[in-house]
Formats: structure tokens, sequence, C-alpha cells
């Protein structure tokens, strides 16, 4: 190593050390915004250091210039476009793309490494290294299975699992053929190897994530992000990037870390996941209440009467709540309540909405105090202190059978939203959620059923409470 | 192994401790700004496209720094941005702040609640 690319790793280094603590900046919503700038901080002196680089070496061609700088520019321009108008119901596909470039971007630095050296007398023996072929299969999986999810979240492929018949043998022998390939390439350099690999790859995540139901998106953006992470450490090998290795490392630890949170939430393993999904027929549904069982439903004024009137009120917010685009309603309903001095506060189930947090994000952007976002295991103490327990969109994560063996979803962790003194539960009908299981929560003798759309419903009950008290 | 592949190793697994214990002690409040935050570093695979540029003097050279430059800077530049906008809109309290601790009103006591409403919810995060 000379002086000169010596220094340049050090100016790697730092701009590493830029991720790591704006990634520690992110441990309190107070902090995080500071942390995002540390590390764009870092991220745009990795690059200025790059082209510092690139002009020092002086072997860039014109052509060269012209086609980095215009390719960076137009995905520039591309993806500050997207990052502005994006929904933030839409930010699970965002990240999703987001994931797919990454990977896809990593999968080509060592594709392209590969076919330089290739061609270069000696061939690639000596530099192509088992690091090459993992970038180029992680990366180009990435790529694939993150479209397909992205497709998914979005509505374009159907959100329910998509099973191919035969398509466990087809992922087998994907595989087998990939990693044949990918030892051939090892040992003999060979282009048509490399197209198999990438290829194969690229078959293979779609095969993935095909089979997987909308409701495990959380985990399956989480392990797509902790593969892109691995597939830019193994690009940062390639080229020999301590920059690269230390962000891919950040990334693999954050995928892999908010993988094990969305699977743990929802109690099931991550091979369960990948393999089968809910409502597959896999799991016996134990007996559960039958539909006869009481169930008292409730009108707008009687709801308003029991918020109003509440000292304490906690708010159990899921998807469906995001789906209604019922989550500025929400605050509204809250904050005339606060207004009044009741307490009120959510509680926010790991896995509610499409992505580890969304549903924060959603609350965040209907201004409600990030407070009063309770987590799982701080709010469930406080459900029996809560006069009313407001379910507006949530369905399994609220289901007591969870606590009993033999049902489908025994052993998730739920809301002990069946605490609460009295309970609220808006719903558009008695449908099952995903797990496909009546709710046992909605037999409950404290519960009421408030059948209608989700904005709708908080609507009508914010103007019954005004009415109220006038 | 020679002695840069095991430096880059190392490097590797000391910053993938770093990450999962940096990592662990963020709030799941914070879980999707942290996973675009995360998305947005790794677009430092920007650093490595542009270092495609240095020996590509092909059509196919060309095409692939192209592609992956265009990808990368997407990402990062994406990632960055979407990710600001969302912490911004984490507010401790919304614009017109409320009384710090109203007492609970009588209209509680009115109601039959038995239970004396404890100290609101200290707003600390």
């Amino acid at each position: 190593m000379n002086t000169f690319t010596t220094n340049m790793q050090l100016v790697y280094i730092l701009a590493a050390a830029c991720f790591v603590i704006g990634l520690h900046l992110m441990n309190s919503p107070a902090t995080a915004r500071r942390g995002n700038q540390v590390s764009t901080a870092g991220m745009v002196i990795a690059v200025i250091a790059t082209l510092v680089l690139l002009i020092h070496d002086g072997t860039v061609t014109g052509v060269g210039w012209t086609v980095l700088i215009v390719g960076a520019l137009l995905g520039s321009a591309v993806g500050l476009y997207s990052a502005r108008t994006v929904q933030m119901t839409a930010m699970p596909q965002l990240v999703s793309m987001f994931n797919a470039v990454g990977g896809g971007a990593a999968a080509l630095v060592a594709v392209y490494g590969y076919i330089h050296d290739e061609s270069a007398p000696g061939g690639v023996l000596g530099s192509t290294s088992v690091f090459t072929v993992l970038d180029v299969i992680i990366g180009s999986v990435t790529f694939t299975g993150s479209l397909i999810a992205a497709g998914k979240l979005q509505g374009l492929i159907t959100g329910s699992p998509v099973m191919i018949k035969g398509g466990r043998v087809l992922n087998v022998v994907l595989a087998v053929v990939v990693l044949g390939s990918a030892a051939f390439m090892l040992t003999t350099a060979s282009l048509p190897a490399l197209l198999i690999v990438v290829l194969g790859s690229l078959a293979f995540g779609v095969l993935m994530v095909l089979p997987i139901g909308g409701a495990d998106m959380p985990v399956v953006i989480s392990l797509l992000n902790a593969f892109t992470g691995t597939a830019v450490a193994m690009a940062g090998f390639v080229i020999g990037n301590w920059a690269l290795i230390v962000a891919g490392a950040l990334v693999g630890a954050s995928g892999g870390i908010l993988t094990k949170l969305m699977a743990d939430a929802m109690n099931r393993s991550l091979a369960n996941i990948v393999i089968g999904g809910f409502g597959t027929g896999d799991s016996a549904v134990a007996a559960v209440v039958s539909g006869d069982a009481q169930i008292r439903s409730i009108a707008a004024d009687d709801a308003a009467i029991q918020l109003a009137y509440a000292s304490k009120v906690i708010i159990v917010p899921g998807y469906g709540l995001a789906a209604a685009q019922a989550q500025h309603g929400v605050a509204e309903l809250a904050q005339l309540l606060e207004d009044r001095g009741v307490e009120v506060s959510y509680a926010i189930h790991p896995v509610a909405g499409r992505m580890p947090g969304h549903m924060n994000v959603l609350l965040a952007e209907a201004n409600v105090p990030y407070p009063l976002l309770k987590e799982m295991d701080e709010i469930n103490p406080e459900f029996p202190r809560a006069d009313v327990a407001l379910v507006i969109g949530a369905n399994d994560v609220t289901n007591p059978a969870a606590r009993r063996p033999g049902t489908a979803i025994s052993g998730m962790p739920i809301l002990d939203v069946d605490q609460a003194k009295s309970i609220i539960v808006v719903k558009r009908s008695m449908g099952h959620g995903y797990a496909g299981i009546d709710n046992e929560l909605y037999a409950n003798p404290k519960t009421s059923m408030y059948f209608a759309d989700a904005k709708k419903a908080v609507a009508e009950m914010t103007a019954a409470v005004k009415t109220l008290v006038g | 192994m020679s002695t840069a592949l095991v430096t880059d190793l190392t490097i590797f697994v000391l910053a993938l401790l770093v990450g999962i214990e940096v990592i662990g002690k963020v709030p799941a409040t914070l879980h999707t700004p942290l996973m675009s935050a995360a998305n947005s570093i790794h677009g430092i695979v920007l650093a490595g496209a542009l270092l495609i540029g240095v020996t590509s003097h092909t059509v196919v050279g060309y095409i692939l720094a192209f592609v992956a430059a265009f990808f990368a800077a997407a990402n990062v530049v994406g990632g960055y941005a979407v990710t600001g906008r969302m912490l911004k809109m984490f507010r401790r309290r919304a614009a017109p702040a409320a009384p710090p601790t109203p007492a609970a009103p009588a209209t509680a006591a009115a109601n039959g609640q038995q239970a004396v409403p404890g100290p609101r919810e200290s707003t600390r995060p």
C-alpha cells in the first residue's frame, strides 16, 4: 500500500465511523435527525474520497466519466423524487426498492470485476474469491426478491402466498445449479458459469418471495435488508474497500436483528415463514368461540360517552387503520380527549404495519407526539388501569387465544387488551385476521363491537364526543 | 490466506459486532427510520460502482458501470432524503402544546372511577 491509498483507507474509516455514530444517535427520537445528518456527512466524505481516488488514478476515460456521472445524476434524481413524493403508507415498497437497487449494484460490482479479470492475461483465478461469488449470488437474489416484495406490497402482485407446483423442488434444483456453477467459477475462468450463477440467483429470488404472504412482509423486508448489507460487505471484500465492508456489516446486523424481532413478534421461525405462509392449511385450528357467542355492538354516542368520561384510554392501531387512512382522524380524536384531560396512549405491536415500526411513522405523520407511542412490553402492564381500550384495525395481535396452546397463533406475544376495563373494537365485519381464526376478544363481555370502516367510525366518534361535551 | 484478507475479515467481524450492539439499542418506535437509514448506508456501494470506472474501457464495462452508478445513487440519495423526511415527523409534542400535566378532571370522578388516576406518564421517551 502506498501512502496515497493508505490515506484513502483512513478517510474511508472516518466515513465508516460516521455511519456507526449516526446509527448510535438513532437510539432516541430526539437525536435521530442528527444521526441521519452525521451518517449523510460520512457518505459525502466517502463519495468525495472515491472521486479523488478516480482523479488521482487518471485512467478513467472521458466516456467512463460521462457514463458514471450521468448514471449517478439520473439515479440521484430518481431517488430524490421517490423520497419526496412517497406516501408514508407506501414506505415498505420504497425501502424494498432501495434494497433491490442496493443489492443489484453490489452484484454488478462483482460481475464487472469478474468479466474484467477474465479478459485480462492470466485470467481471474488469482483474484476471484469466494467473496466475488457470494456477492453475485446474494446481490442477485436480493434484487429480484426485493422487486417481488415491492410488487406484493404495492398490490401489483397478489399479496397472498403464490404456490407454484413443484416450486420447492425447483428451488432445490436452482440452488444446486447455482452453487455448482459458482464452485466451477472459482476454479476455472468461465463467463457462461457466471451467467448461470446470475440468472439462477435472479430466479431463486423470485421463487423465494412469491410464496410468502402479505402479512409476513415485515420479516421479508428485514431479511432482504440483511441480504443487501451482506452483499455490499462482500463487494467490499472484492474491491478491498473498508468502508463497504463496515457499512455492509452494519446493515447486515441491522437487518438481522429486525428479522429476529419480527419473527419473534409473530412467534414463527424464519424457516416457517420462508417455507409456507399463514392460511395455507399447515396449522390446525383448535376449537375457539363459535360465531353465535354473545357479540355486543355499540353506536357512536355510547362509544363517545365511554371515551369522554374515561381517565385513561389506550388506542390499539393495526394495519386496518392505515389502510383506511384513518390515522389523522384518530390523532384528532385523541387530541380532543387529551384536551379534556383524558390520558391517551397508543399501544403499538411490533408487527403493526407492513414493516418494522411502520405504525409509529404513520402516527408520527398524523402529528401524534412520539412519547405517546408505547411498545408492547411497556404498555401491557398499563391495560388493567385503562378505562377504555379502543382497538382500530388490529385483530390477531389482540386475540387472547394466543395465550393458550393449540391455536394457530399460540405463543404469539399479544397486547393484553382484554385486561382493560372496557373494550371498543372498530371493525368492518366479524371477518378473520391473517391467522384465519376467530378473535376471542370479541366475545368478551367487556367488549363492544363498532361495525364500520375505521375512518368513518373515528369521524363519527369524534363528532359524538364534540356534541357530548359541547 | 493473505494478510489483507485477514485484515478485511477482522474489520467485517468487528463491524458486525458493533452493529449488533448499537442497533440493539434503537427503540421500536424508530425501526422504520432505522431500516431506511441502514438502506442509505448500504448506498456506499456507490463508491464500489464508481471504482468500476477505473478499469472499464469496453461497451459492456460502460453499461455495467452506468447501471451500477444509477442504482447506487438512487439508493443513497433517496435513502437519506426519505429518512430525513420521516424523522422530521417525530415530534415530542404537537405544535399547540397542551398544558404539561393536566390533572385528571372532575369528570373522571363524576363518572365513578374508583382509581385515582396516577400522575400523567412522563413525556420522556
